[in-house]
């Protein structure tokens, strides 16, 4: 079964179900799987959590997760990691999973595609400043864009606009390219060197996911502790 | 030779030249990186897990310059928006 035809790079252009003008694409449709996916798995876990010895799998595997996701933030941010895991974590989790789930037939990341990887993108480029702002204040995180001088000013929004366009590119084109490649080398050489290429797919699409993050951590930190360590 | 021929060839030359000389850059940066970070391990194998999170993420931002030249020739090649401007005429 062929989803994804070679000569489309993106799901946007498989529309499943199309009423008037509300028009439903493979993007959308894989992006609530993997909402629905994550919502129920881990409702169903919390459901009935103990702070027992004796706990479930389940529970201590979404334990391990969110211990792991603390200490790495912890460690890039140098603060306490409660008030970023709420946005950090679901970013991780939520590319992680649509990644991961490209090794079943049929389905298409929805990080395959330039609007879901944006739409992640334009979220950190907001949470920037929100961080920042409740983190300093208005007046001194507004004050960083004119360091050293005033004439700084165009070159700090340069860089906010590039490095979130950066971010929204490299999770797509790394995520598209591994579904391209597969395609190509399916015609080349068929059967077993593909199955390789799928594995270091899942690779690469953990460690995507784990970058996507780590920056987005990076970024926020870099705008919320400035201030801190002038002082310091 | 008129303009379809034109375009084609051009877009299909320059997808193949995108790829060609925009690796070389980050091929060669990338194994700097990874020979520092590799000594730097040696030296201070305690500190493997900084090293290794620091040769992530920079390893993965060096690379993203490759990857922007393979969506332009991605889009040269599947999604041109030259070629659907003359087809559709």
């Amino acid at each position: 079964m062929e989803i994804l035809k070679s000569n489309q790079i993106s799901p946007d252009q498989i529309l499943i179900w199309e009423w008037w003008f509300i028009k439903l694409n493979a993007t959308i449709l894989y992006t609530w799987l993997i909402m629905a996916i994550l919502v129920i798995s881990s409702w169903l876990v919390t459901r009935k959590i103990t702070s027992d010895i004796h706990t479930s799998r389940s529970q201590n595997f979404l334990e391990s997760v969110v211990s792991t996701l603390r200490d790495q933030i912890r460690e890039v941010s140098q603060d306490e990691p409660g008030q970023y895991l709420a946005f950090i974590g679901t970013l991780f989790l939520f590319i992680c999973l649509s990644n991961l789930l490209t090794i079943v037939p049929g389905y298409i990341a929805p990080t395959a595609s330039l609007t879901t990887t944006a739409a992640l993108a334009i979220s950190v480029f907001f949470a920037v400043p929100l961080y920042g702002i409740t983190k300093q204040g208005v007046w001194n995180y507004f004050k960083e864009y004119f360091q050293p001088t005033f004439i700084f000013f165009p070159f700090h929004v340069m860089g906010e606009i590039s490095r979130t366009l950066a971010l929204a590119i490299r999770l797509f084109g790394n995520i598209m390219s591994h579904d391209k490649v597969i395609g190509i080398l399916l015609a080349v050489t068929p059967l077993f060197f593909p199955i390789i290429m799928q594995a270091l797919g899942l690779l690469i699409g953990l460690v995507q996911a784990y970058i996507f993050a780590i920056l987005a951590m990076v970024y926020i930190a870099s705008a919320s502790q400035t201030h801190e360590k002038g002082h310091a | 030779m008129d303009s379809v021929t034109l375009i084609a060839m051009a877009s299909i030359i320059a997808a193949g030249l995108t790829m060609a000389i925009g690796s070389i850059g980050p091929a060669l940066g990338e194994g700097r990186a990874v020979q520092q970070a590799l000594s730097a391990i040696a030296q201070q194998p305690d500190e493997r897990n900084t090293l290794q999170r620091t040769l992530y993420v920079s390893l993965a931002m060096i690379e993203s310059i490759a990857i922007y030249c393979f969506v332009i020739s991605m889009i040269l090649i599947f999604a041109n928006p030259f070629w659907a401007h003359v087809i559709a005429k």
